[in-house]
């Protein structure tokens, strides 16, 4: 009889941020349909090592499962991507996971991207309301529009774009094609767009647009397809158009 | 009293909503989630939002949306409430597309609405596939502007563990835990809101997220708090099975022409494409011509689980019917179903543009929840209200799709307001209690986290709680039977006699996902019991609650409520009439025109 096929997963572990990371290999039952979640979910249930020794189940963020909340991002076999849609017969054994590195780890798989919400809320990322009283419908907007924006606002803030930008590192407080492509979708809304100056300006400051060192990496890797390069080139434009426009004007 | 406090515990659509409308009426909120906010469940809503706009020709009213969703939910909601939502829903569109949320537009630049289950009219506005992460957003993003102005501090990264009640009953906080240094605290508040979600997980795979696992709501139950309705289990016509979880391939798949067929030779083996249309069955087309593949959920799933089980007529003999788009034009597909079309080609490697999608039913909402009066979201423990999936008001014993979005909304834009009622209506508030209170509560659950670290015992968490799921998916979704209810109880209880010996395989004290995970477990089991008992008592069969021994509704003995609390650990249903002011019940039929 052939052997029963297995799925060998080796995993990159640091019990927290004070503590050195090391690697531990696991041998789990193949089955169809396997994802990488499924793989973490096995070990927990048997947190046995390959070599036989006892340890602890691995620590990862994951909530929806079907690549939408942006929880699962981990550098797998490599490459950053979500562990839900990561399908176990696609990926080269063994299977190697680590957790991003362009930010802090907190246990294993586990970073904290808490980074990303604040910039987000510095770039003042949201359309200003008056209130949610009834104030009648929003502005009239083209289905043209409306296709150009939509995608943007797929951006489930999951870092892929950060951990493989060369931009982003210690030397550096870039804050990310991610960052640049929700300002250029809230300065796309008829509403957001009165406010589109403020948002240049925080664009225009410190680990702004002009840090992006046009590598493109993020759009290649993005998973919901975000045109991320088209968004930095389109912020770089209106943030130029800005900048000469103050200085025409004196101010 | 000084300044008053309130505390919304879960980011998804509803506390976000109770978030903002706190904060707009000058209360500083405290908002806790298990998730960044962004990522909570309320992301998965993928069809859309039902408002009764009209702007189709087609006469449709906020009237008809209202009857629908009581039709739909075969009479057992309240029926003041759903008017209450239905008639707001409109303005509810509104402000969401004043928050930018990126709706489908028509040529004229207006939203576009889609036809969705359980209605004759184009009523659910939409956003792609992806409504719900489309709204959430747009929420999320408001409360981060309340955030930039210190009106919402935002805990993110802390799971609820208990109420803090103090000696008389009233609520004054709450207990949580951080997820990373696991330290244990109060936060005092005078009125808490509760928009805790889903509890997929107590049925082991589910449609919903990891997070929904209706723990904070059977913690509140323990503590007091009744729970309604329990026993209606919504299990969604269409998802795809996966070991870690049922996808959902949404309603609307079906609103935008999507047919559901069989072959009608059992374990015809050819590709779907070369069986010929009059060798097809289109089981929903034929079983209900007027309403056809969109009637409700309930139906449908009943109709799959016939054609499969009973007739035996599954796709090549497996657990599977068709979900097919294959005729509809590219185009259409791309721009408004783009987000389902991408997860079924992601997760399954099969391009549903050009060949149908296999789908089989699953678990995927509760009707039930969290008791709540008519008016105001609150429950019946003073300082406690609930909005959203975990409160039981607005569907039922069936919701209808693109109502669950609506309800959130609505409940969190009723249940902010009234909590600042409330606390600026305390004569003393929660800075008045002795802080023995809080700290007793934080000893309380501090010892639990020492107990189940400490302990060294020989069953596995994730054992029980596959079991549980197994269970619970078994015989208490469907189709129902008394004696396997009864089965299903005993079964429920042994777990919990077993959870008394569970052992952590991790037992540090940082970012420990082992010792969470066991006390949500704790409480799912005894939440598996509520709607298992409410299950077992019903002798009726209405909207979701099937049982083939008891076929028909019996408005006479079971047009109620089931109102189920606990007393010293013992879980008693009670029972309390129906508001039937609005509408009288009628038959319920999706065959024909209502």
């Amino acid at each position: 009889m052939a052997e029963k096929k297995t799925v060998i997963v080796q995993v990159k572990r640091q019990a927290s941020p004070k503590d050195r990371p090391h690697w531990e290999e696991f041998e789990l039952p193949w089955r169809p349909h396997m994802n990488v979640i499924i793989c973490l979910r096995d070990i927990a249930e048997r947190p046995i090592t390959r070599d036989a020794t006892p340890t602890t189940p691995v620590v990862y963020e994951s909530n929806c499962l079907e690549e939408v909340c942006g929880s699962c991002a981990m550098v797998i076999n490599g490459k950053v991507r979500m562990a839900c849609s990561a399908l176990v017969d696609r990926l080269a054994q063994p299977i190697r996971l680590e957790p991003m590195t362009k930010f802090p780890v907190v246990r294993d798989l586990a970073v904290d991207r808490s980074v990303m919400f604040e910039n987000l809320k510095r770039m003042k990322a949201w359309v200003p309301i008056d209130g949610t009283y009834d104030l009648g419908g929003g502005p009239r907007m083209s289905p043209d529009l409306q296709a150009k924006a939509y995608p943007l606002s797929r951006c489930f803030t999951c870092g892929a774009c950060l951990e493989v930008c060369p931009q982003i590192n210690k030397h550096n407080n870039f804050v990310g094609a991610a960052i640049i492509s929700q300002v250029r979708l809230f300065n796309m809304h008829p509403t957001g767009a009165m406010h589109a100056r403020e948002r240049l300006e925080a664009i225009m400051g410190p680990g702004g647009v002009h840090d992006c060192g046009n590598a493109q990496n993020c759009v290649k890797i993005c998973p919901k397809g975000i045109p991320l390069t088209e968004s930095i080139a389109e912020v770089n434009r209106e943030a130029i158009r800005q900048a000469v426009l103050g200085w025409l004007l004196g101010k | 009293m000084s300044e008053p406090r309130v505390i919304v515990v879960g980011g998804g659509l509803a506390g976000l909503m109770s978030a903002i409308r706190a904060a707009e009426a000058g209360v500083p909120v405290d908002l806790f989630s298990i998730v960044p906010v962004k990522r909570s469940h309320s992301v998965c809503a993928q069809g859309g939002i039902n408002a009764a706009k009209n702007t189709k020709g087609e006469g449709d009213s906020t009237a008809k949306h209202f009857d629908d969703t009581v039709y739909g939910g075969d009479f057992l909601a309240n029926q003041p409430p759903v008017k209450a939502m239905c008639d707001a829903a409109p303005a509810i569109i509104d402000l969401l597309d004043r928050m930018g949320v990126m709706f489908n537009r028509t040529a004229e630049g207006l939203l576009d609405y889609r036809r969705f289950g359980g209605t004759l009219y184009h009523r659910t506005a939409f956003a792609g596939a992806t409504t719900g992460q489309q709204m959430l957003y747009a929420l999320d993003e408001q409360v981060r502007r309340f955030e930039a102005e210190s009106k919402v501090k935002k805990y993110e990264g802390w799971t609820f563990l208990s109420a803090v009640l103090d000696g008389t009953g009233v609520s004054r906080g709450i207990c949580a835990m951080d997820l990373r240094t696991l330290e244990v605290c109060t936060f005092p508040s005078d009125a808490t809101v509760y928009c805790t979600g889903g509890i997929g997980a107590i049925f082991g795979r589910s449609t919903n997220s990891v997070v929904c696992t209706g723990s904070a709501q059977s913690a509140l139950f323990q503590q007091g708090v009744d729970y309604a309705n329990g026993e209606f289990i919504q299990v969604h016509p269409t998802a795809i099975p996966g070991e870690d979880k049922l996808r959902l391939m949404s309603e609307s798949a079906r609103g935008e022409g999507g047919r559901v067929w069989v072959p009608k030779q059992p374990g015809d083996a050819r590709p779907p494409l070369q069986i010929p249309d009059s060798e097809r069955l289109y089981f929903l087309e034929e079983w209900y011509p007027t309403y056809g593949n969109l009637v409700p959920r309930d139906v449908a799933t009943r109709a799959i689980h016939k054609v499969i089980f009973e007739l035996k007529l599954g796709v090549g003999g497996e657990p599977a019917v068709y979900l097919d788009l294959t005729h509809l034009s590219r185009e259409v597909l791309d721009r408004k179903l783009e987000g389902i079309l991408e997860t079924y080609q992601k997760f399954l490697g099969v391009d549903p543009h050009v060949e149908p999608m296999k789908v089989f039913p699953g678990m995927h909402y509760t009707m039930g929840g969290i008791w709540v009066d008519n008016e105001t979201q609150a429950t019946n423990v003073p300082g406690i209200f609930a909005a959203g999936e975990c409160e039981y008001q607005y569907h039922g014993a069936n919701r209808l799709g693109a109502n669950s979005l609506l309800s959130c909304l609505w409940g969190g834009m009723v249940a902010g307001p009234a909590a600042v009622r409330h606390a600026r209506g305390l004569e003393k508030g929660c800075e008045s209690v002795e802080p023995s209170v809080f700290e007793g509560e934080r000893k309380r659950q501090e010892a639990r986290n020492e107990r189940l670290l400490l302990q060294e015992g020989s069953e596995n968490p994730i054992a029980i709680w596959k079991e549980m799921g197994k269970w619970m998916t078994e015989h208490v979704t469907v189709t129902r039977h008394n004696k396997d209810l009864e089965r299903t109880d005993a079964k429920l209880q042994e777990l919990l006699e077993r959870y008394n010996k569970i052992n952590l395989s991790d037992r540090s004290r940082w970012s420990n996902q082992t010792l969470c995970f066991a006390r949500e477990l704790f409480n799912m089991l005894v939440l598996a019991r509520v709607i298992t008992l409410g299950a077992l008592a019903r002798n009726e069969s209405r909207g979701a609650h099937y049982k083939p021994e008891f076929p028909e509704r019996d408005d006479k003995n079971w047009l109620r409520t089931t109102r189920a609390s606990s007393a010293d650990g013992r879980i008693q249903l009670r029972y309390e009439p129906v508001d039937t002011s609005l509408i009288p019940p009628r038959a319920r039929k999706y065959g024909v025109a209502k």
